[in-house]
């Protein structure tokens, strides 16, 4: 209490958590309490694209090793009969060739996201051995409302952007920036535990790995 | 939402559920099905067992610096654009969300699945100030319209069937907004895709959004929300007012240990490698106003109990549920409170206190086989907390049982005494009882009275030796 103001809740959590811990050395800091790190942060075996494939599959992801970025963007845009596709602004022209693409610059309202055909973005990390892909909002990833809004997501995948494991994914990205893990499309499976693919968010993920 | 309220104890309130048999087939199923999924992807991780120990040290490093994190917690997110406010119990963060949803004149919130927002009843208490609080996650949205309880932590709507799920639907979505499309049939695909059509129109006109949060990073002011449908995404992201009800104990010291935790809480919960969704935020991200709630809630009481305080490592992943023998034949209801299974057991009784029968009778919802330890992501050891939280019933004064120990230690004092208690049950043996009269009847519920010795060991020895 200062000046005989009442206590906020503030102090009075934080005075209760101090009498809780009253069992704690004072001397003690939080890092005299040992954190056996021995898990391992990278692994040997398989190659990481084979890997991630396979993870991808698992998920029932669609997913392509594509040589050209632009040709293999036509051909599932063409798959779907997807025609009209946002994009988010930093997405490199040579990937689009003659995609209808409809930049999210300004900002398209959600309605009309909601109407569109898809939506093609890069990603910032993606982590073979649990099939993640990870955007971080850079500028070919685009605000986090445009790859959920429409129900096909394209995303274009760099073999550098690939690791193996979660902790190689947490030390490349950048916690300051809103990030969004993605494995694999959305997915229920609270009827009788079966998995349903598809509740809100896009209902079929394709990953190209270029 | 119909509240936990006025449950009676364990034994009675599971024994409905034990004679369901419907009841008993799905939670038989489910269970099964999550434990051998999550056994095989914990398999196939060759570090689980360091993953672990890594898991429950950083936990306990954040316990016993508690008051650190959470102002190292409350600079960072303040720093990136949030507001922080802190709620000692229910009462005060439901009158916190209250009023900072009447401030935005909205009405309507749409909601993410959150254990703590279910903990502190917050859909009652918004609708007692007129806001109508729509849960978004599919389970969650089958026991709101049934006006039911969930009854598991992961999959609240375990105890439905898809049929009883399609009348649900069928029956009550139009009076909730978009009617169910008609002839709905009752494959979970038809379910899935129904109530992805009730709540798009909603999630597109939300203004403001209420989560929970799986972790809250202290160092960078992170929160981080695992999900599966895009429910979560959806209400995190579109809302132009972000509202975050986190228990104090969801924080992790630094941005790093998240390699610990996405590794551990994905595959102990769905048994996936890595959930479909999860959103990492750091204060007012693209826009929003952000306001985060801390809660207590009795949470510093757990914290004071030396032996019960490695239950606040508990991450909610739900896997003790699906191992635990008592949780599979009496169901999530039985539990009477949001926190069911053997984590319900200890965790219920600490946070409230040993306020009533219910939460007395809760240590002895257990056999003591140890699985859930065993399958626990961050080693809580339960069975260690429901021993030592029976000791506590028992001093509190569980009073059958002080009568009977006061009774047994008397006779097993005084060998005079043992020896006429000895001779006179032998006498009466004829007339044992098959059932205890009285309060004592609540032992004899679940056991047969044995028949004493025509005579003792030591009758025997003095007439043979």
């Amino acid at each position: 209490m200062v000046g005989g103001e009442p206590m906020s809740a503030r102090d009075r959590i934080l005075a209760r958590v101090r009498s809780a811990l009253s069992d704690v050395p004072r001397e003690e800091n939080p890092d005299d309490v040992p954190v056996p790190r021995e898990y391992e942060r990278s692994r040997s075996g398989v190659d990481v694209v084979e890997l991630l494939v396979d993870r991808l599959t698992d998920y029932r992801a669609q997913v392509r090793e594509a040589p050209d970025v632009a040709e293999a963007v036509m051909e599932a845009l063409t798959r779907r009969d997807a025609r009209r596709l946002a994009v988010p602004a930093g997405v490199p022209d040579a990937w689009l060739n003659s995609v209808e693409a409809i930049r999210d610059d300004p900002p398209l309202p959600n309605v009309e996201l909601n109407g569109l055909d898809g939506v093609l973005t890069g990603c910032a990390v993606a982590i073979a051995e649990t099939g993640t892909i990870v955007l971080d909002a850079g500028p070919d990833q685009g605000r986090r409302a445009l790859t959920l809004v429409p129900d096909y997501h394209l995303c274009v995948v760099r073999r550098d952007q690939i690791v193996r494991t979660v902790p190689e994914a947490v030390e490349r990205l950048d916690p300051s920036r809103p990030l969004t893990w993605i494995s694999g499309p959305s997915a229920t499976s609270d009827i009788e535990l079966n998995r349903v693919e598809g509740v809100h968010g896009p209902r079929t993920l394709e990953v190209l790995i270029v | 939402m119909t509240a936990f309220v006025g449950m009676p104890a364990f034994p009675e309130a599971s024994s409905s559920a034990v004679s369901d048999a419907q009841l008993r087939y799905n939670l038989r199923k489910a269970t099964h099905t999550i434990r051998a999924k999550r056994a095989a992807v914990v398999g196939e991780q060759p570090d689980w067992a360091a993953l672990r120990a890594a898991g429950a040290a950083i936990k306990d490093r954040t316990l016993r610096h508690l008051d650190v994190y959470l102002e190292r917690l409350e600079a960072a997110v303040t720093a990136a654009g949030g507001t922080v406010h802190w709620a000692a119990d229910a009462a005060e963060a439901n009158r916190i969300v209250t009023d900072l949803v009447k401030a935005t004149g909205e009405t309507e919130v749409v909601k993410v699945k959150s254990m703590a927002t279910q903990e502190i009843g917050l859909n009652e208490a918004l609708e007692a100030a007129g806001i109508r609080a729509y849960e978004t996650d599919l389970a969650e949205l089958i026991v709101q319209l049934g006006d039911d309880l969930p009854s598991h932590i992961l999959v609240p709507a375990i105890h439905r069937n898809r049929a009883e799920i399609r009348e649900i639907f069928a029956s009550k979505m139009a009076s909730w907004g978009r009617p169910a499309p008609a002839g709905l049939a009752d494959d979970p695909r038809a379910l899935a895709e129904a109530a992805r059509l009730h709540l798009r129109e909603r999630f597109l006109a939300a203004r403001v959004g209420i989560s929970g949060a799986n972790f809250a990073v202290a160092e960078t002011g992170t929160l981080v929300v695992l999900e599966s449908e895009g429910n979560g995404r959806m209400c995190l992201t579109l809302p132009e007012t972000l509202i975050s009800v986190v228990g104090i104990e969801k924080i992790v010291p630094t941005w790093r240990d998240l390699e610990v935790f996405m590794q551990l809480l994905p595959r102990s919960s769905t048994g996936e490698r890595m959930n479909p969704y999860t959103s990492m935020w750091t204060g007012a991200t693209e826009g929003q106003t952000f306001h985060l709630v801390l809660l207590d809630n009795g949470r510093t009481s757990v914290l004071a109990d030396e032996v019960g305080r490695q239950a606040l490592r508990c991450i909610r992943c739900s896997a003790c549920l699906n191992v635990c023998p008592v949780y599979e034949r009496a169901g999530g209801h039985a539990y009477g409170s949001v926190y069911p299974g053997p984590i319900g057991a200890i965790l219920t009784p600490q946070l409230r206190g040993l306020a009533s029968p219910l939460e007395e009778s809760l240590p002895y919802a257990s056999t003591l086989c140890g699985a859930c330890y065993e399958v626990c992501p961050v080693a809580i050891n339960i069975p260690e907390v429901l021993l030592d939280l029976r000791s506590k019933v028992v001093a509190h004064g569980h009073v059958g049982q002080r009568v009977a120990m006061g009774a047994a230690r008397r006779v097993l004092n005084s060998p005079r005494w043992l020896s006429v208690t000895q001779r006179s049950a032998g006498r009466l043996r004829r007339w044992t009882p098959r059932r205890l009269p009285g309060p004592l009847s609540a032992w004899s519920d679940t056991r047969d009275v044995p028949r004493p010795p025509k005579e003792s060991f030591r009758q025997w020895w003095a007439a043979s030796r």
